[in-house]
């Protein structure tokens, strides 16, 4: 029987992250390892528009200077990290990594793991023409219908090649498009030459995973129960799993830091983005999150176990973004008397205008803030006593012009319609464009054979 | 043995909650404050109320029930004009749906309704 633990800490719950978080997780105490997620659905398509701009850029680049300030403590206290901030250029940030080792006077000291393969940008029409169709998982429509938008595609990789990176004694593992519970389950199963079809630690792998990968919300952060409670959050602590070789864990944070690890603030991050709870896929397996057990086992301390797995399935999401458009939001403020009767004539008065422009939107959608932009009709009736109200009108289209003379036409209400109207000292509204997210389905076959690990070193 | 007298009462005081986006779908987590409302919240927010709580604002609802948690998870389909980027909601992301299904009233009986609000002051 093994008592050895494992300490995965969570660092970064998304790009844009609290920065000192993973500082204090390498400083704060004991841990074996960081993961750091880095990629929402859509960060991809960003990346790779700033890689055409630029053939160098593509990953998160945040994540170099904070290798920078944690280097030193990495190497001495021997913690290994796994990040998915490569991007859609996994090679260029390891470079970066390698030459920030380097000029820390690590040369020697450092080896980068960099896993790729996840990319299908380049073999787009190659795979459609063999008959993949892409699927869009939501609306079932075949990807060939806006085959020359697509911006970016990537499949969601599983463990696999992060454990062997960790496996050829990688200190950072660097990916671009992995699962973020990947970035868990792999110094698990590298740590306790689990076998990767053993569903059942796979899937508490993957409750692990899902337990950290949003930094602090499951360490008090965003927490809805007795929120007036949870103290200290100008340090909060960020969530840290320490594994057992039975596939059991308990969640906690370091000593000295804010928020709470409580049954509460673990349920609440649990349900969070859920689906089907029965079926939690991944590439690596199925998690059924209906036979999570927890307790609270000490201050701050949760014990999860008795998950349950199921193997896992043939195919790969695959997260495709595309042009979709443009559009706009722009916003004013009315104020008492009557703040939200004069923030709807303005909305009438714009949308006439509008209309006489002669300008098509797929959509127009106004919302008075204060009264129903969060809940709707559900808000019930505005108070007319309301001190203000922010009138928050956007619009969406594919034609860029429309979208331009909109942002236009929020200024000129200010001396052309109800009085009492401030708040505009922002300047016109930008125009965005769209990248939207389409999810799709590939056999594995087709991608993993492209899939490399290089062990790169400083 | 009459029934026990039921009365109105918002989930706010039965429940917590959290939300996020899956597509165009928000998910709400129902959580029960104390495990033995579980049963309550099983039994009384059914599908047709929440789909009623919602109408006009999402095109369809499915639920499901993880005891082990004493939650309930809701996915309210066509909730977020869109959903991700293409979205022009203030919450675009689902993310305070959670607050809104915590306004839904349930009837429940009158010593739970007692101990609930008293438990919240």
């Amino acid at each position: 029987m093994s008592a050895r633990i494992v300490r995965i800490a969570g660092g970064q719950g998304f790009w844009g992250d609290w920065l000192e978080a993973p500082v204090r997780q390498v400083e704060g105490g004991p841990i074996d390892y960081l993961m750091m997620d880095y990629l929402a659905e859509v960060t991809m398509s960003i990346l790779q528009k700033q890689k055409s701009r630029n053939p160098e850029a593509g990953y998160a680049r945040d994540f170099v200077p904070l290798m920078g300030r944690i280097l030193p403590t990495i190497v001495a206290k021997g913690i290994r990290v796994t990040s998915n901030a490569g991007g859609v250029n996994p090679r260029g940030c390891a470079e970066a990594v390698l030459r920030l080792a380097r000029d820390h006077g690590f040369a020697g000291k450092l080896k980068v793991g960099l896993v790729s393969g996840d990319d299908l940008l380049p073999r787009l029409d190659e795979l459609l023409t063999a008959g993949h169709q892409l699927r869009d998982m939501e609306t079932g429509q075949p990807l060939s219908d806006i085959r020359s938008r697509v911006l970016s595609a990537n499949a969601y990789l599983g463990m696999a090649p992060m454990v062997e990176a960790l496996d050829r004694d990688a200190h950072v593992v660097i990916t671009g498009r992995v699962t973020d519970t990947g970035l868990t389950l792999a110094p698990m199963f590298h740590e306790f030459g689990w076998d990767p079809d053993d569903w059942d630690k796979v899937a508490a792998g993957t409750v692990a995973g899902h337990i950290i990968e949003c930094g602090a919300q499951s360490s008090g952060g965003n927490l809805l129960k007795d929120w007036r409670k949870v103290k200290g959050m100008a340090n909060p602590g960020f969530p840290i799993v320490e594994v057992s070789d039975n596939g059991s864990f308990v969640v906690t944070k370091h000593p000295g830091t804010g928020g709470v690890v409580s049954v509460a603030s673990v349920t609440e991050q649990l349900v969070y983005e859920m689906g089907n709870p029965h079926e939690y896929i991944t590439p690596d397996g199925v998690a059924d999150f209906t036979t999570i057990r927890l307790e609270q086992t000490g201050k701050d301390r949760v014990r999860v176990t008795g998950i349950r797995g199921a193997p896992r399935t043939p195919m790969l999401k695959v997260s495709i973004a595309y042009s979709y458009g443009f559009k706009a939001v722009g916003t004013l403020v009315y104020s008492w008397p009557d703040a939200y009767d004069k923030a709807r004539a303005a909305d009438r008065i714009l949308r006439q205008r509008l209309k006489d422009l002669g300008l098509e939107f797929e959509q127009v959608l106004t919302e008075f803030v204060g009264v129903d932009a969060t809940h709707g009709r559900l808000a019930g009736p505005a108070d007319p006593e309301a001190p203000e109200v922010q009138l928050r009108v956007g619009v969406r289209s594919t034609d860029r012009a429309a979208v331009e003379r909109f942002t236009r036409e929020i200024a000129p209400l200010v001396l052309t319609g109800p009085p009492s109207v401030t708040g505009f000292a922002g300047g016109r509204p930008q125009v965005e464009e769209v990248v939207a997210y389409w999810p799709a389905l590939i056999d594995r076959t087709a991608v993993e054979p492209g899939v490399r690990v290089e062990i790169l070193e400083a | 043995m009459p029934a026990p007298k039921s009365v109105p009462l918002q989930l706010r005081y039965l429940a917590h909650a959290r939300s996020g986006d899956k597509g165009n779908s928000a998910n709400v987590g129902l959580i029960a404050l104390e495990p033995e409302w579980y049963d309550l919240l099983r039994r009384q927010v059914t599908v047709a109320r929440v789909r009623r709580h919602f109408r006009g604002m999402v095109s369809g609802v499915d639920r499901y029930e993880l005891p082990n948690l004493s939650a309930l998870n809701f996915l309210l389909h066509g909730a977020l004009d869109g959903g991700g980027t293409i979205s022009l909601k203030t919450d675009a992301q689902g993310k305070v749906y959670s607050t809104a299904l915590l306004r839904m009233e349930i009837p429940v009986p009158a010593a739970v309704a007692r101990a609930a609000r008293k438990a919240a002051r």
